[in-house]
């Protein structure tokens, strides 16, 4: 790890949360560059959602801190907040708005001016072969422009930092291929990506990757350098090898 | 063998979108039998038409040799469906979701009694008998939907997405407990949007659009396929990649983890992959045949069905 912490887009040092007596995340301590892509693993119940609700700064820590797009999780998370972008699995659009009418609601909610959200919207759809201007309820497009459009709309703000909770689910294998291209070139673009996932042929997308167990973190690390350490072939393998 | 679910040339439509186009599939009396596809191929409503919850268009449909349009009261009493959403009572423990499901399908007390420590030991639910269903883990709670839709010993499971969203570890044992359902007696209708699991089933119906791509036995769909697929790993893939989608012979070349797999035509490969292995030598590329995965295998089937449709628009 380079240590030039200028380059640090997440750094966590003992970060702890308890519900009750119940430990969900255990002294995780990661640092997570600039323009990485890096997963988040694990059982379900093995605390990745905790962890992530407070580096979104929706959720405060017991003990512990963290320092997110440099912002102090616990003191700044409203700051914080601004500039992030979160998408979850479960596409939060409306409906029975269209394609525009949902590009201009959330540039509304992220405060950004109409503008400067239709311009970044019209490159990114565009990119993906969605028209802008079409007049298609949201509810009427295919599962894999919903998700784009989703993504689209986690990034009107221009966060420094995306959250992806598992973005892939459901939608087609070829869809879920092409969405990867697009975390590759944003990651290019010097995003920082931090994604979940349930398919352990993505984690071997990823730069780096935290397989998450109890709340602590049991591996961490490139994909490759995991596989090798442990002789296994794939991701899949080393998930049923460590968390089994 | 005697099939125990017959689908013929099913059509279903909301308002004017089609989500069934003349389907048809048999399920025979025993097997696992996987629907494999993404959201919105058309798997929910098969299996909502098969339950009688939704009303058949057009085409027949029977379970158990059952018209479903006349006997669906008869059909669900002998069959357990989980729906793909939690269809669980959150607020009540796992022990009194097993006892409503016992009553709504009349099991007696003394069937009961018997079956619900049969139905612990299987999901190793006990130890949670008394914890509120809302506060299990994702995968304990498909162990619990899973025990509700048994409670009555249907001879006949529906399951709808039971593993979605939940993590490698706890669908391995979800599938151990499906395997020994089927020892059971228990013929089985399973959705699933990972491919990975069409291996584990007796026979796949790969579903995409509402049109069935293929079904049959993982075996034998693999072998009806006339295609090929090679593995390409190489230290340069980044470079590689972009090279290889430009060439037309290949019919695709997809990503599949820290590899990539190229599916060319049986009677061609041989002397593309020559030509390859000449033209990109300096990145230094592992060209290996290997066994089609399911997902290439949809994924072929796939592009064809949109070849010969226009995409949709947005």
């Amino acid at each position: 790890m380079p240590d030039n912490s200028k380059s640090l887009m997440i750094q966590t040092t003992d970060l702890t949360k308890r519900f009750g007596r119940f430990t969900a995340v255990d002294k995780l301590n990661l640092s997570i560059e600039k323009g990485e892509i890096f997963g988040f693993l694990g059982a379900n119940g093995a605390g990745k959602t905790t962890a992530i609700r407070m580096l979104c700064g929706l959720l405060k820590p017991t003990s512990g801190t963290a320092v997110v797009a440099d912002c102090d999780i616990t003191h700044q998370s409203e700051q914080l907040k601004t500039r992030i972008g979160y998408m979850s699995q479960r596409f939060a659009l409306y409906e029975d708005l269209t394609v525009k009418e949902n590009v201009l609601f959330y540039s509304g909610i992220y405060q950004v001016e109409t503008s400067r959200a239709l311009s970044v919207a019209e490159e990114l759809l565009s990119e993906m072969g969605i028209d802008l201007g079409s007049k298609a309820l949201t509810s009427s497009l295919p599962l894999g422009f919903k998700q784009r459009l989703a993504l689209t709309c986690s990034l009107l703000h221009d966060p420094r930092l995306l959250f992806l909770d598992e973005p892939t689910s459901g939608v087609d294998p070829q869809a879920r291929r092409a969405f990867w291209n697009v975390i590759n070139r944003l990651a290019e673009k010097g995003k920082t990506v931090i994604v979940t996932t349930h398919f352990m042929d993505e984690a071997e997308y990823c730069h780096r990757v935290v397989i998450m167990q109890e709340g602590k973190a049991i591996a961490l690390g490139e994909p490759a350098v995991l596989k090798n350490e442990h002789s296994v072939p794939n991701m899949q393998q080393l998930f049923l090898k460590l968390v089994s | 063998m005697q099939d125990i679910i017959q689908v013929r040339d099913i059509m279903h439509q909301y308002g004017d979108k089609t989500a069934l186009e003349k389907i048809s599939l048999q399920v025979s009396q025993g097997e696992i039998h996987g629907l494999i596809g993404p959201d919105s191929a058309g798997k929910t409503t098969l299996m909502r038409i098969l339950c009688g919850l939704l009303n058949i268009q057009s085409g027949t449909v029977s379970v158990f040799d059952l018209d479903v349009s006349k006997k669906f009261k008869e059909i669900r009493s002998r069959l357990g469906y989980m729906p793909q959403r939690f269809s669980l009572y959150q607020d009540l423990s796992v022990e009194e979701n097993l006892l409503f499901f016992a009553r709504l399908f009349s099991v007696t007390v003394q069937e009961r009694n018997q079956r619900l420590p049969e139905l612990y030991a299987f999901s190793r639910l006990e130890q949670f008998k008394s914890r509120r269903a809302g506060a299990l883990s994702g995968g304990m709670k498909q162990k619990l939907a899973l025990s509700c839709a048994l409670v009555h010993r249907p001879e006949l499971l529906i399951l709808d997405e039971p593993t979605y969203g939940v993590d490698p570890v706890s669908r391995q044992e979800f599938w151990q407990m499906l395997k020994s359902i089927q020892k059971g007696g228990t013929s089985i209708l399973v959705s699933t949007p990972y491919m990975d699991e069409a291996e584990l089933c007796d026979r796949v119906t790969l579903i995409y659009n509402g049109k069935v791509l293929a079904s049959d036995t993982p075996t034998k769909i693999k072998a009806n396929w006339n295609k090929v697929v090679f593995r390409v790993t190489s230290p340069e893939m980044k470079e590689l990649e972009p090279e290889l989608v430009k060439i037309i012979e290949i019919e695709s070349c997809q990503r599949f983890g820290n590899e990539l797999h190229l599916v060319l035509q049986a009677d061609e490969a041989a002397s593309i992959i020559n030509q390859l292995e000449t033209r990109f030598d300096e990145y230094m590329p592992m060209l290996e045949q290997i066994q089609p995965g399911m997902e290439d295998i949809y994924l072929s089937y796939m592009q064809a069905v949109q070849h010969k449709e226009p995409s949709h628009a947005g």
